[in-house]
């Protein structure tokens, strides 16, 4: 039997979802592959529920929301792309293929559109395979990177970053200083892979206490920096030294939050 | 959620819509998968569920089977939610208890050919609602109190015809107007096209009326300064010679109007005195003949070029100005009218002398002799100055294929209707859109084309886009009888679906506020994150961008969305 994808579409109320139903009325035929959820905003879908289809075994999640300038709520879209963009950044760190995370604007009238993008994104997926933790057997580790990827997005810091993002490029701060496209994007970047690494760390100490030798060695980044995370890590309360083997100390994750 | 959670009940009402669904879907097999789902209690088909028999029947299975939840297959809530909300409310159910699947705009009407794989589908949507609703919670939609008083920003002709309209039907009115006189664009205008009659009668009867009207408060020289607060209760404070005025309004028009794009640079405008925008010309005609004749001597030839300015590549000003054609045939007219001998040329890209009385006027037009060449937009006409003061303009003319030159005394230029520099200030006080060019953005186009999506504002004549009085008028009228609805009916009630802070999780970092685009979220005095939640109109992009997750959305919490998701992956044993 040739492979089937399940899609995820994550569909605003006011433009992309009534697209869909423009296809309906109108009788443009597409794969069956897709399952509509539908939201109010495509600014509404939180990197977290992304993160949790894959996690669960999507083969692909499509987000859709009104066109740039379109938006039924002003901006919303606006925040759209900019978690996308993150998102895509941080599931390529994970293993799992970012195309399978796609962003496109559909307008009410774009009935056609819609049934094509759903049939595109389709025979994407049908090219790249099932999901590898899609199934009985998911890839233990994607799996595990994918849980870290999620705990980094439910985390203080992207989210903040994401939501900040129009203010500290297009509008500046308080004292009007403004940070450039570039120079955001580097900074993002950059905590986008120290989250998701922290996050891995945690979930990783949470099995069973390790040295940072022995995590330098299974994450294969230099030692230096596993102790600049671990430290970090400290800081914020989710790891502390569980014993000392010799003269190397042992992390274990700690319990935290209670959400 | 006050009341204690009962386990849910779920009714699942699948939809045959005649032969729509019931066609390509295999609805007794969905009815009897829907049967096995968890919380499910009772399932049944309907030919139509949105029929009375279909609604009669939800409302019995509500109390026969003491259902809490229900959930319709059948068609898009788009269309048909609020009828099934009212089923549930009729039988005592929260309205917010129910769930549609659609089962024939993104099913059956979309997998025509794969009649099987549609009935798996509508399974999967008919799982996924049931899990969905099976963790709705009821929602109250709030009350609020209507203020019966308009504010009309901008007294030209739209913005008098609203005051006057609401003032007629009752409602107290104030009519703010930046300038120190009302009147508008209309002051500068000499005549009126089809008619010929004149604008300073016809906007000086409205002034008269306004002035004397005992139920509008006319402000001049007044600017808005600030708006807070949401439908029926806004707190307005107008600038108004230095001093502040403090307004409590229940709704909005906005009736900015708009300005002439004044194009310097192009075709000689701003080098040479001979060359004037329509308005300029008209400003002159209201001195009569006698003031053409001191500035230009006698008029022999006329050219005047449309689109100038207009209908360019790009926006901001992308856009058919709409009433330039007839302004320029208007004017053409009295030129002609007034100097018999003169030859008028309107050179122009395409005529669009829409409906059928201004075909009618452009027919006269040629009839009297007004001689129209058109150019294409690659080659434009060419305006240079003669020695002897006069203009001569060069005109590619595109249907013959041949250039012609023309000694003329004036060029006058179609330039289009422009927004305000300040119509974005506006905006942001008012929280409503703008356009690519600059205009404020309508709710919908077509269907709600004077109102804003921010309820009780609204939006008639250039403020909107350049129309001509006519056009203004209606609208006007129109923003008139859409804004008396709410201060008719007094109270209102207001969207269920927001959001919420949970102040136990909120760290006051301010993210929200700043990402909402309707102000709805606010500081309080702790420093905790606060929605109004009359102002909040429940996109959920605050919730999505959280920092702390402290925020979450009303009937489209995670939990919710998560059970749809997992009732999708993690296949449920049929």
């Amino acid at each position: 039997m040739t492979f089937e994808p399940t899609i995820i579409a994550f569909l605003c109320n006011w433009c992309s979802y009534a697209g869909a139903d423009l296809a309906g009325v109108s009788r443009f035929s597409y794969p069956t592959s897709i399952r509509a959820i539908r939201v109010m905003c495509s600014g509404r879908v939180d990197p977290a529920l992304v993160l949790e289809a894959f996690i669960n075994g999507a083969d692909g999640v499509f987000v859709m929301g009104c066109h740039l300038g379109d938006c039924h709520y002003l901006i919303g879209n606006f925040y759209a792309q900019r978690k996308i963009k993150m998102l895509k950044k941080l599931i390529a760190l994970t293993g799992l293929e970012p195309e399978r995370l796609r962003l496109e604007w559909v307008s009410a009238s774009e009935g056609a559109r819609f049934a094509e993008l759903v049939k595109d994104f389709t025979n994407q997926m049908k090219a790249l395979g099932p999901s590898p933790v899609a199934g009985e057997k998911p890839d233990p580790n994607i799996l595990e990177n994918l849980l870290a990827a999620k705990a980094a997005v439910e985390d203080f810091r992207l989210r903040v970053l994401v939501g900040r993002e129009g203010e500290m490029v297009d509008e500046g701060n308080v004292y009007g200083e403004k940070v450039s496209q570039e120079e955001f994007d580097e900074i993002m970047d950059e905590a986008i892979a120290a989250e998701y690494i922290r996050n891995k760390m945690y979930i990783m100490l949470k099995k069973v206490p390790q040295s940072v030798k022995e995590l330098s060695k299974r994450l294969n980044i230099d030692p230096r920096n596993v102790l600049r995370h671990i430290v970090i890590l400290r800081q914020r309360g989710m790891v502390a030294m569980a014993k000392v083997e010799g003269t190397t100390p042992l992390w274990a994750a700690l319990e935290v939050g209670g959400r | 959620m006050a009341q204690q959670k009962e386990k849910p009940r779920v009714g699942v009402f699948v939809c045959h819509c005649g032969i729509n669904i019931g066609g390509f879907v295999n609805v007794p097999q969905v009815v009897r998968y829907a049967r096995t789902l968890p919380n499910v209690v009772h399932a049944e088909e309907n030919i139509y569920t949105c029929s009375a028999e279909g609604i009669a029947s939800i409302k019995e299975a509500i109390k026969e089977h003491d259902l809490n939840r229900v959930v319709v297959a059948s068609c898009t809530p788009r269309t048909h939610e609020p009828l099934f909300r009212g089923a549930c409310a009729d039988a005592g159910l929260n309205p917010y208890l129910f769930e549609l699947a659609n089962i024939r705009e993104h099913c059956s009407w979309v997998h025509m050919r794969e009649p099987d794989k549609a009935t798996e589908k509508a399974k999967d949507l008919v799982r996924m609602a049931v899990a969905r609703v099976s963790l709705l919670e009821p929602q109250e939609e709030p009350e609020i109190d209507v203020m019966p008083t308009a504010l009309v920003i901008g007294g030209g002709i739209s913005g008098m015809t609203s005051a006057l309209c609401l003032a007629g039907q009752g409602f107290k009115v104030y009519l703010v107007e930046r300038k120190p006189e009302l009147g508008g664009m209309l002051k500068k205008i000499y005549r009126l096209y089809p008619t010929g009659e004149e604008a300073s009668r016809v906007i000086g009867d409205y002034v008269n009326a306004v002035m004397g009207h005992k139920n509008i408060v006319v402000l001049t020289s007044a600017n808005i300064k600030d708006v807070k607060g949401y439908i029926g209760n806004f707190e307005v404070t107008v600038l108004k010679e230095g001093e502040e005025i403090k307004l409590k309004i229940g709704t909005i028009i906005v009736a900015t109007g708009a300005i002439e794009f004044k194009p310097v640079g192009l075709y000689g405008y701003g080098r040479y005195d001979r060359v004037l925008t329509q308005v300029e010309l008209e400003e002159i005609l209201k001195g009569g003949k006698s003031a053409i004749d001191k500035r230009f001597f006698k008029l022999q030839r006329v050219v005047m070029i449309q689109c100038v300015g207009s209908r360019e590549e790009r926006p901001p000003r992308a856009y058919c100005s709409r009433i330039c054609c007839m302004v320029a045939i208007k004017n053409a007219m009295i030129i002609k009218e007034w100097y018999p001998d003169s030859d008028v040329y309107v050179v122009y890209q395409d005529m669009q002398t829409y409906g059928k009385e201004y075909e009618e006027y452009h027919r006269r037009a040629r009839e009297a002799g007004i001689r129209f060449v058109s150019y294409t937009k690659g080659s434009p006409p060419e305006v240079t100055a003669l020695p002897n003061g006069r203009l001569k303009v060069v005109v590619y003319h595109a249907l013959l294929g041949i250039r012609r030159e023309l000694d003329c005394d004036l060029v006058v230029l179609s330039t289009p209707l422009i927004p305000y520099e300040d119509a974005k200030e506006l905006s942001k006080m008012l929280k409503v859109p703008l356009g690519q060019d600059g205009f404020f953005f309508e709710a919908h186009v077509k269907l709600r084309p004077i109102d804003f999506a921010t309820d009780g504002i609204y939006v008639c004549g250039t403020a909107h886009s350049p129309k001509d009085v006519g056009e203004s008028v209606s609208q006007a009228l129109g923003v008139a009888s859409r804004a008396a609805i709410p201060m008719a009916v007094k109270r209102l009630r207001a969207e269920a679906i927001t959001s919420v802070v949970d102040e136990s999780l909120c760290s006051g970092c301010g993210t929200c506020i700043r990402i909402c685009p309707y102000g709805a979220i606010q500081k309080d005095e702790r420093g905790i994150a606060k929605v109004i939640e009359v102002m909040c109109k429940g996109c959920g992009t605050c919730g999505a961008s959280c920092p702390e997750r402290a925020i979450s959305m009303r009937h489209f919490k995670d939990e919710q969305i998560i059970a749809q998701i997992h009732a999708i992956l993690r296949r449920v044993a049929a």
